[in-house]
């Protein structure tokens, strides 16, 4: 349970020194309890009051990088169960599971899916390169699966194989092999290099090794929820996370690793659903036996849409997106730069077929009535658009069409836009494409 | 030391609905925890898969639908093989040939086919609308007469049209009806409340919140029934208690994932693997989030996705 204020104020020396930036202990004190200010700002806290706060005031789940730079991975750090509590953080990552015999086939389709959506790289982030029991092809297999610039999993309870292949691995990498009877082992292999994957027969055991881990110093671990059977994973994921998240038990306040290719072999479509599962439900990263494109766009779409802050909406970028061959003749249409109704009007638009210039103007992330009301968009707004983006030089059409629910800045925009011809749509996307298949100029 | 799990049972519970009659009769609903939380308690009826088909025949661009509805002559034997699709739980029928931009068939004509159809079905039955208020409003007032004792239920009443639909379908007929709301639980509760005013038994009353493809908006949805499964349990809101029914398949197949052709992006594979693909995820995704029965169209994405539920509940 996170600590009340006047508990916290307790314990700091009450000097009201201002050395934390704060005006007096108290404010100090109230803002630690929110979780908006660390401890540690305080430079004179006794030892005991840390240790006596530090373990009541850290986060209920770890949150931790998986390698260095850039190109680090960012796991855990959620602190609620719903994303309409606050909002969820660190989005799930996707690994590919192969071994020495699947590996040459696998990597081709991995690297094939890479694109990007919103400005966000869609791709599969880790590989999980499995121990078949021949120390050597594993190493071999992981060096190879090393130089496809992405994080390893290391699928192996076998210590000698697992110091051998975490040598030639990279620096992104999750050791997924400790368990309740080699854990003082891996604990040391993985030290301070790899995040080390936890696993047990049961919540019980898990929690237990856990535990263990934890005592002999194991910070970045990462309980693998993997259970027997479908029912029993969902059922880990869930209690593991909520534990953490709303019965404060901060043993299993750690990301989790769920294994569809273990769960689910062989059957694409049901790894499909249960990723889909799984990144509403609490899966950190979601190991399948591939990805293809036809999993790929629903599943990042998907986790995209779960991962967005609810309080700052998902926008796309400004500027012209031709469609369906759209060329400098086809007429513009305009719409604000909220991601949903940008997919939603473009999908519309696509699928009349007809070619149109789909002009995109800063709205600041809102819908077309918020955004109208707002005074985000407006006349004034649509013009500097189009002088900005010199879209007279770029388009000869003068032909613009405004969405219907804004019908009321058709004179507006005329008497700015001189020799151009505003046509208002309907109100709902719906009406697109009758509206345009009739459309004549 | 063990780990203690600390068990999150309500004290309250979703309402059963069920559609349909004799030995095929589906229930929705009844759980008195989150969604799959059988961990906490026991789940009382799993949800359920609908197929849906539309009264202007099915979709036979798809290789895999064209097969499996192949040798069907008419709507009354392709609604009969649909009702036969291995996982599928109840028929739904789309009357887009009703909709005035899309044929406009009349509403006589319409109540007619849909008694024909049902004529040749034993399963339960949905009926969704053409999406136009006012159209709908007429069709299933003929059709809830039409169709007297099979206890339908009707996809869906809004907030333009739930006087008529819930006087002629819910209390002239004792079918059941769906209060349809944009993806949100003020809208959903209000509308709720309303045809409870009306005098509408709330277990004759079943829920579509909305729904969205995956990458479309789906983060709106996930909140909608993560906020409306909380106010139901959590705060035993009983205008929030009914089960919830989402057709996934109409947001689904219209998505560019699922309409561009293998020849504009070779990347992609084949388009009906991405739409099935995007109808399973998209079912999964709603299903977790809180829905008790979701309405697919393809054979291959009601065997994917009643395969999921079997083995969750």
């Amino acid at each position: 349970m996170a600590l009340k204020g006047l508990d916290i104020f307790k314990l700091t020396p009450k000097t009201n020194c201002k050395d934390c930036g704060n005006p007096t202990c108290m404010a100090f004190a109230m803002k630690v309890a929110q979780g908006a200010v660390e401890l540690d700002k305080c430079p004179h806290l006794s030892d005991e009051a840390k240790a006596q706060l530090g373990d009541a005031t850290a986060p209920p789940m770890k949150k931790f990088e998986v390698g260095k730079g850039e190109d680090k991975f960012t796991l855990g750090g959620e602190t609620v169960l719903f994303r309409h509590d606050k909002t969820f953080v660190s989005k799930n990552l996707y690994a590919v599971s192969l071994c020495e015999d699947s590996i040459d086939k696998k990597l081709p389709d991995v690297r094939k899916v890479d694109y990007d959506r919103l400005g966000e790289r869609m791709y599969v982030e880790f590989l999980n390169v499995i121990d078949k029991g021949d120390a050597d092809k594993f190493v071999e297999t992981v060096k190879k699966a090393a130089a496809e610039g992405r994080g390893i999993i290391l699928e192996t309870s076998n210590a000698d194989a697992a110091a051998k292949a975490l040598a030639v691995a990279g620096d992104r990498v999750i050791l997924n092999g400790a368990n309740a009877s080699n854990y003082e082992e891996f604990a040391k292999i993985a030290g301070e290099s790899a995040a080390l994957g936890v696993s047990g027969q049961s919540l019980d055991e898990l929690y237990d090794t856990v535990a263990a881990l934890e005592k002999l110093g194991s910070k970045n671990l990462i309980l693998d929820v993997t259970g027997g059977t479908i029912k029993e994973t969902f059922s880990n994921a869930v209690q593991v996370r909520r534990a953490a998240l709303k019965d404060n038990d901060r043993t299993f306040g750690y990301p989790s690793v769920v294994n569809l290719h273990k769960l689910a072999a062989g059957d694409t479509r049901m790894q499909t659903a249960l990723a889909s599962v799984f990144t509403l439900k609490y899966g950190s990263i979601i190991i399948m036996s591939e990805m293809e494109y036809a999993q790929a766009l629903p599943l990042y779409g998907l986790r995209q849409n779960i991962y967005t802050d609810p309080q700052k909406p998902m926008k796309v970028e400004p500027g012209v997106y031709p469609l369906n061959g759209a060329d400098e003749n086809s007429v513009c249409v305009t719409t604000v730069d909220f991601a949903l109704t940008y997919f939603v009007v473009s999908g519309e638009l696509e699928r009349s077929g007809v070619p149109l210039n789909l002009l995109i103007s800063d709205a600041g992330g809102y819908s077309v009535l918020t955004a109208w009301a707002a005074g985000k968009l407006s006349a004034g707004s649509i013009a500097k658009f189009i002088k900005e983006f010199d879209i007279e030089g770029k388009i000869k059409s003068r032909t613009l069409v405004i969405p219907g629910k804004v019908a009321v800045l058709k004179g507006e925009i005329e008497e700015k836009l001189s020799g151009w011809t505003v046509v208002v749509a309907p109100n709902e996307a719906v009406e697109l494409v009758k509206f345009f298949r009739e459309f004549k100029v | 030391m063990p780990f203690k799990p600390v068990q999150q049972k309500f004290n309250a519970k979703i309402n059963t609905l069920s559609i349909g009659t004799g030995e095929k009769t589906v229930t929705l609903g009844g759980e008195s925890v989150f969604p799959f939380y059988s961990f906490d308690a026991p789940i009382e009826n799993r949800p359920s898969v609908g197929v849906e088909i539309s009264d202007l025949g099915i979709d036979e661009a798809l290789p895999g639908v064209a097969e499996f509805y192949k040798g069907c002559a008419s709507l009354p034997e392709l609604a009969k093989r649909a009702s036969e699709m291995p996982g599928a739980d109840f028929l739904a029928i789309s009357l887009d040939g009703a909709h005035p931009d899309n044929g406009d068939r009349s509403v006589e004509d319409t109540a007619a086919l849909v008694k024909e159809i049902a004529a040749a079905v034993d399963a339960p039955i949905v009926i969704e609308g053409c999406r136009n208020v006012e159209k709908d409003s007429k069709l299933f007032e003929k059709i809830a007469e039409a169709l007297d004792g099979r206890n339908v239920l009707f996809l869906s009443a809004r907030e333009e049209n739930y006087k008529s639909v819930s006087a002629a379908a819910a209390m002239a007929y004792s079918q059941k009806i769906g209060a349809e709301s944009a993806v949100d639980i003020n809208l959903a509760k209000q509308l709720n409340v309303l045809i409870s005013q009306m005098g509408v038994k709330t277990e004759s009353v079943a829920m579509n919140l909305g729904s969205a493809a995956a990458g479309y908006g789906f983060e709106y949805v996930a909140t909608t029934f993560d906020r409306v499964k909380s106010a139901a349990l959590a705060q035993n809101d009983n205008m929030l208690q009914m089960p919830i029914v989402t057709p996934v398949a109409s947001e689904v197949w219209t998505v560019k994932e699922s309409i561009v052709s293998e020849a504009d992006f070779p990347d992609w594979g084949p388009a009906e693997e991405r739409g099935i693909s995007m109808e399973i995820a998209t079912a999964a995704a709603c299903l977790t989030a809180g829905s008790n029965a979701v309405i697919l169209r393809h054979p291959d994405s009601v065997a994917a996705v009643s395969k999921l539920i079997a083995e969750l509940v």
